[in-house]
């Protein structure tokens, strides 16, 4: 059995309470921070642990931490990103329904590492459960002492504000996020300056996702390097992954990193194979924006080593024959799914949540996202898989925000790796409203 | 260190900048062929920029202390230069090919409607296509379209033109402490709207008819009057108790078609204007006349060129008028 970390207690009934929190080990990362360590001891030790950015990046957060500015008389905040919105992934809010007081000893934990009195927690508008089950997390811990002014007599204040967005994915954004905490239009910022310098208000500001705050918890209790023996390389920890698609059990797992990709699939433990016993025809490993695979590169790399759950190894290859970490949105699809339509499902979402702000962005999404309705639609053109190849060109690296390059790594992947599948399409418009094309390589000509 | 100094070198020419310059001011600086086009930035408006993307450039050398290049394009408009910084604009093939990629997005749900547009002419979308576009289309689609609207007693909202580049936003923001229109929706449905039963009234909201690039916004005064090429544009001045007075009249003959601020070479207004000398006053009696504004070769608008700008008849007759402009009628006298 894997260790686990964060979802050590999940099971317990009523983990979602402060009382039964706190009789299962809740809150000593807080006692044990705030009493015997001094901030920059916790930020020292999140740095040893190797802990990087669960949103996405993969950005190493304890590093993330030590650029944050500090002026005099300026005040720091720290934001919680709970926008999660990526297609795919649903780990934050299993986690913010169930272990809401997680989050909260969380970010205690670090508000008190980054010396911020007051942080946020901005969670998407959609998630409406989710808020008033942190917002009674919040009560149920101000109550018992552990926010609030002087927290356990140690001087230390701090206030948890909860934030509900408007249900925008470009405010998961964190520079977005700020504009919309702020009260703006969510539109991203142009960096730089970056939000440890100039984020919220202008003041130096830390923006970290759900998931991270989490980790700080382990990390403190077990100490950093404890905590860096999980995984391999530069991948230390445990991860969050939402398993999604043709699997036999879909759901948020707990992995440890350096967990075959195959094993996660098949294993009983985790996802249990393919429901109704297909074959895996492709895999997106971490959320709708990074590329999709085949199967004979998902479960190996192109020089033949199995791939791992890990940043290096799901990486390997670059984007030619590798893919990313991602958010940890796993969504596995068996031989009856058509690579095209779930291009298009992609394009359509990127389309419609593209802000607007820059040119390539706001323009090249809607276009692809026609010209794969174009295809899927039976309208097609075989010159129009070049084009949507030379589309999804100008929008990659020419945005403000990673929203762009987001939108064109599904397009450009599904068609490096499935480009057959795409002119099956075109070449047979009505045979492809009737039938899906199945495995690379196995279509019987009718 | 007031006068330290950041050596740049763009497209091979250096150039020594105060430190905090962007890019595309240096690169201002040097003029010419290699300054990036700039759709959305505006040095006189705070916070413009970084939207179009036209003006991606590629930093070779990041500066003396860290040679890496950078890994994208970035946008010379926002960022600012390093010492020894090394910049390919016009010299690098992936900033024309990534500029032609943004040049075609611009115009994929632009109407092409130049033919009736005011602004055709003297319009940056213009410009910019025809030097870095293709002359035809690979966008096969419905294009988004709106219907004009007024969005103010003189101004004219073209939605199906613009390109969302957030000027006249700002405008309103910074010059005019109220704003009465924002942008509404998201991606490619976004639009300028004003809010709720409001219309654009301020003193100085007509200058957001200067700042657009397109015909987006246009002055509804001067609507389907005269193609732009056909009139004479001269600056002028007046004594406003509300702003510098200084403007250039758009003359048809001896009629003032049109008032706008004066524009420089990059197409920004020297001083913005407010709306009593933009739209009321357009008689030449309330102006005292400088000389003919100095138009580029490259522009239309220099297609009838001239030198001599002759005042209209309503001066000579007017003894006051006359010396007012006593200068201007010399310099007339000394040219024929």
């Amino acid at each position: 059995m894997a260790r686990k970390l964060l979802l050590a207690h999940i099971d317990v009934p009523g983990i979602h309470t402060f009382d039964v929190y706190r009789q299962n080990g809740g809150y000593r990362a807080v006692e044990k921070a705030l009493r015997t360590m001094s901030p920059d001891e916790v930020v020292e030790e999140v740095k040893k642990s190797g802990l990087r950015g669960r949103g996405g990046a993969g950005f190493p957060t304890g590093m993330k931490w030590g650029f944050l500015a500090k002026p005099e008389g300026v005040p720091r905040y720290l934001v919680c990103n709970g926008d999660e919105s990526e297609p795919g992934t649903f780990k934050d809010r299993y986690l913010m329904t169930y272990i809401p007081h997680l989050l909260i000893e969380g970010m205690i934990v670090s508000s008190y590492a980054l010396g911020a009195n007051t942080s946020y927690i901005y969670i998407r508008g959609e998630m409406m459960p989710q808020i008033h089950i942190v917002e009674k997390a919040i009560a149920e811990a101000k109550a018992a002492g552990f926010l609030g002014k002087n927290i356990l007599g140690t001087g230390y204040d701090l206030e948890i504000h909860v934030q509900p967005g408007g249900g925008a994915y470009i405010c998961g954004e964190e520079t977005a996020l700020l504009e919309s905490l702020e009260g703006e239009r969510g539109n991203p910022r142009i960096k730089p300056p970056f939000p440890a310098v100039a984020g919220l208000y202008g003041c130096p500001t830390v923006v970290n996702n759900v998931e991270s705050i989490a980790a700080t918890v382990p990390i403190v209790n077990d100490g950093g390097e404890e905590y860096a023996k999980i995984g391999i390389e530069r991948s230390t920890g445990t991860k969050l992954i939402s398993a999604s698609g043709n699997l036999v059990r879909p759901g948020v797992y707990e992995i440890e990193m350096g967990l075959p990709m195959e094993e996660f699939i098949y294993s009983d433990e985790y996802c249990g194979g393919i429901a109704n016993g297909k074959r895996l025809k492709a895999v997106v490993a971490g959320g709708s924006s990074v590329p999709i695979l085949p199967t004979h590169l998902a479960l190996k790399t192109a020089n033949g080593e199995p791939r791992l759950m890990t940043y290096e190894s799901l990486a390997d290859g670059g984007f030619v024959t590798g893919t990313a970490m991602g958010s940890g949105g796993f969504i596995a699809f068996d031989e009856d799914q058509c690579i095209v339509r779930n291009t298009l499902n992609f394009t359509r979402f990127y389309h419609h949540e593209s802000c607007g702000q820059c040119s390539p962005c706001r323009e090249g999404t809607g276009w692809m996202e026609k010209v794969l309705h174009k295809i899927e639609y039976g309208y097609g053109d075989i010159s129009d898989i070049d084009l949507l190849w030379d589309i999804q060109q100008k929008i990659d690296g020419h945005t403000i925000c990673p929203l762009g390059d987001a939108s064109a790594w599904p397009v450009a992947s599904a068609i490096r790796h499935f480009r057959d599948e795409f002119e099956w399409h075109i070449l047979h418009p009505e045979e492809a409203q009737t039938r899906n094309y199945g495995l690379v390589g196995e279509v019987v000509e009718s | 260190m007031a006068d330290e100094k950041f050596k740049v070198t763009i497209d091979g020419i250096p150039v020594e900048v105060a430190p905090g310059t962007t890019i595309l001011n240096a690169a201002r600086q040097v003029g010419g062929d290699i300054v990036p086009p700039a759709m959305c930035y505006y040095s006189k408006l705070e916070g413009s920029g970084g939207k179009c993307r036209t003006c991606l450039v590629k930093v070779s050398k990041g500066s003396e202390k860290d040679p890496r290049p950078m890994p994208k394009l970035v946008a010379s408009c926002r960022t600012t230069v390093m010492d020894g910084m090394e910049v390919q604009n016009i010299t690098s093939p992936d900033v024309l090919e990534a500029r032609k990629g943004v040049v075609e997005m611009l115009l994929i749900n632009h109407p092409l409607d130049c033919p009736v547009c005011d602004q055709a002419g003297e319009c940056k979308l213009q410009d910019l296509s025809y030097e870095h576009g293709v002359s035809q289309t690979r966008y096969e689609f419905k294009r988004r379209t709106f219907e004009p609207i007024d969005i103010g007693d003189n101004i004219k909202l073209h939605m199906n033109r613009c390109i969302l580049c957030y000027r006249c936003v700002y405008v309103a923001d910074q010059l005019t402490g109220k704003r009465e229109h924002g942008i509404i929706n998201r991606g490619d449905h976004a639009e300028i709207s004003t809010f709720i039963e409001n219309a654009l009234d301020n003193d100085f909201i007509g200058n957001v008819i200067d700042v657009c690039p397109v015909g987006a916004l246009t002055d509804r005064t001067f609507r389907f009057k005269s193609r732009v090429w056909f009139t004479k544009p001269v600056d002028a001045h007046r004594d406003c108790p509300t702003c510098s007075g200084k403007v250039t009249l758009w003359y048809k003959g001896e009629e003032v078609l049109r008032v706008t601020a004066r524009k420089d070479e990059y197409n920004e207004v020297e001083a913005f204007i407010c709306d009593t000398c933009r739209f009321d006053k357009k008689k030449t009696v309330d102006w005292i006349l400088e000389e003919p504004t100095p138009i580029s070769k490259q522009s239309v608008i220099d297609a009838n060129h001239y030198n001599v700008f002759s005042p209209p008849p309503v001066i000579k007759k007017n003894l006051q008028l006359q010396e007012a402009n006593e200068e201007q009628l010399e310099r007339t006298e000394r040219l024929k």
